[in-house]
């Protein structure tokens, strides 16, 4: 967790018509460091990624990957926008998993996993399966390859689209509160796989309502309200010692979650 | 012993009734439908059989005729190649409808409003006319020098007519089935290719168009057989197609109504075809979208192992 960041997010911002929805935004994010986002609905947490990987532009500020600007090239000393297959480009270097998984319906399991290392990134398919089959052992999926998205459960299909997400071998992974749509008893298979992923220095940032999750996973974790970030730190220290009211109440109307931080931990 | 109640357990107390062993119940209106259907079949076929203007050996004689099977080859590449026409400037259609640039969707809605709007049997006359209004037919750039011209006489075939007719009364109505189909998939799909650094032209080929092909396909289907059935306009161009060729034959004979059994013989039997190729093609799209137990064949994989 030393040197250059991975990713540095300088004072973006972000309107939906009236709404503000990003009220500049600064965050860096080391390599290896996992950074988890917590915030009341609607304060901007999965704007904030989105905006990372480009399913939305933003209208001021500067995202850098690696000090590579994202979705902007400098033109006759001013700035304008990439075109689309660069900024495809430039998406396949970070990775996200949704909230709804996303899966490709009409692919089977191992196809989507091996689509964007074989489509995107130009890998052989045989070593891009033989990858493939090897993060769906480690998801525990080994023998759903040959599934459809369907016939899986949620907290099945957030695994593979996890395993969809690393195939990548994304530099940055983004997730966007990847167990809210799972069933309570089908969380912890999810949170189990990403606890791996960062165990083993996958650079993460995960937006989340888990706030146990947040805690025990984070290097780092940022709370966030109405399109700004209200504080940072330690998640230790936040959590235990919350340096504004905002926070101190938001985790007030969670306390049930925190009160047993190791319910989660399987 | 009185333990919890278990749901598995044979409940106790009064005699109770078992509902396999009812009898069917009587439906008098079933018996009324049934009957006066039954009716109308024996009348049908009775009908069929006995009134000789039919000429059945007259169907017989002409059902497997050259210039009927000619006019039906005319008819059913005539569809095809509108639906095909069609369906390409149908999905160039559907996607500048959805254009963030005005002036493309305006152009667009403009288009399908024309097409759609007036009658198919007016604008094949009209197409059919068109070396009236523009004489010569010229490539080259607007206002500038021409690189070839042709005389709009010799172009403006019935078949010409009849194929840009044909074809652009079809993209009005596919890029409707087209967009609606676009538009029914989820955007979060979009997302997930965008965001698997897949280029716009692989989000759309191989993510978003596979999954509209499930909801384009029915009504795509109906159209299909619309235009195989409309393609009998063409008839009023002197085009050769069934209903025309079918024509020729009872202006000399005047055997009217056996020649336009044939005709009906041949649209049905068409029609028919295609419906069982439509079922299967909905059946290749729907693949995935399932929960049943539609997995893939068990494949052999490169280390042998076969899940």
């Amino acid at each position: 967790m030393t040197g250059e960041p991975a990713l540095r997010v300088r004072g973006i911002r972000k309107n939906f018509g009236d709404h503000v929805a990003l009220d500049g935004v600064d965050l860096d994010v080391a390599d290896g460091e996992v950074v988890t986002v917590i915030g009341p609905s609607g304060s901007g947490k999965s704007t904030l990624i989105r905006c990372v990987h480009q399913l939305e532009t933003i209208d001021s500020g500067a995202i850098y990957l690696d000090d590579e600007l994202l979705g902007h090239e400098r033109h006759r000393g001013a700035l304008r926008p990439l075109g689309t297959r660069r900024v495809a480009a430039q998406r396949s270097r970070m990775s996200m998993v949704f909230q709804q998984f996303h899966l490709i319906p009409h692919f089977t399991v191992l196809r989507n996993i091996t689509e964007a290392p074989v489509r995107v990134h130009g890998r052989p398919r045989q070593e891009a399966e033989a990858e493939a089959r090897e993060l769906l052992e480690r998801v525990g999926l080994a023998d759903r390859a040959d599934h459809y998205p369907r016939q899986l459960s949620g907290g099945q299909q957030q695994r593979v689209a996890i395993a969809r997400a690393v195939a990548a071998r994304p530099r940055v992974m983004l997730f966007d509160e990847p167990t809210s749509a799972l069933d309570p008893e089908l969380v912890d298979e999810v949170l189990a796989v990403m606890r791996q992923l960062a165990a083993e220095g996958m650079t993460m940032v995960v937006v989340t309502h888990e706030i146990a999750f947040a805690r025990e996973v984070a290097d780092r974790c940022v709370f966030m309200e109405a399109g700004r970030i209200v504080e940072s730190g330690r998640p230790d220290d936040m959590f235990t010692n919350p340096r504004t009211t905002r926070l101190r109440s938001f985790l007030a109307r969670h306390r049930d979650s925190l009160a047993t931080p190791q319910e989660h931990v399987s | 012993m009185a333990g919890p109640l278990s749901l598995t357990e044979r409940p106790t107390g009064p005699k109770t009734d078992d509902v396999a062993l009812s009898r069917r119940r009587v439906r008098p209106w079933r018996v009324v439908a049934g009957t006066v259907l039954a009716v109308v079949a024996v009348l049908l076929v009775h009908f069929l059989v006995t009134n000789p203007r039919l000429e059945w050996d007259v169907v017989g004689e002409y059902l497997f005729d050259p210039s009927v099977l000619s006019g039906l080859g005319t008819t059913v590449w005539l569809a095809v190649a509108a639906t095909v026409i069609g369906s390409v400037l149908g999905a160039l259609l559907a996607a500048a409808q959805m254009s963030q640039f005005p002036p493309v969707r305006w152009a667009a809605t403009l288009y399908i409003g024309v097409f759609r709007g007036i009658p198919p049997l007016v604008q094949l006359i009209f197409w059919f006319n068109l070396a009236y209004l523009v004489p010569r037919i010229s490539l080259g750039i607007p206002f500038g020098p021409e690189f070839a011209s042709w005389d709009a006489n010799e172009v403006i075939t019935p078949v010409t007519a009849a194929v840009i007719g044909l074809s652009l009364v079809e993209s009005a109505y596919l890029a409707e089935i087209i967009r609606g189909g676009l538009l029914g998939v989820e955007q979060g799909q979009r997302d997930a290719a965008r965001a698997m650094g897949f280029t716009p032209g692989q989000t759309f080929f191989r993510v978003v168009l596979p999954q509209a092909m499930r909801v384009i396909i029915p009504p795509g289907g109906s159209q299909f057989i619309s235009v195989l059935k409309g393609t009998a306009l063409v008839s009023v161009i002197a085009m050769a197609d069934l209903l025309h060729s079918v024509q020729v034959v009872y202006n000399r004979t005047y055997e009217i109504v056996p020649m336009l059994i044939v005709a009906c013989l041949w649209y049905l039997a068409v029609v028919t075809l295609f419906t069982i190729g439509q079922r299967w093609l909905e059946r290749h799209f729907s693949r995935g979208h399932t929960t049943g137990g539609l997995t893939r064949r068990p494949k052999k994989t490169s280390h042998g192992v076969s899940v």
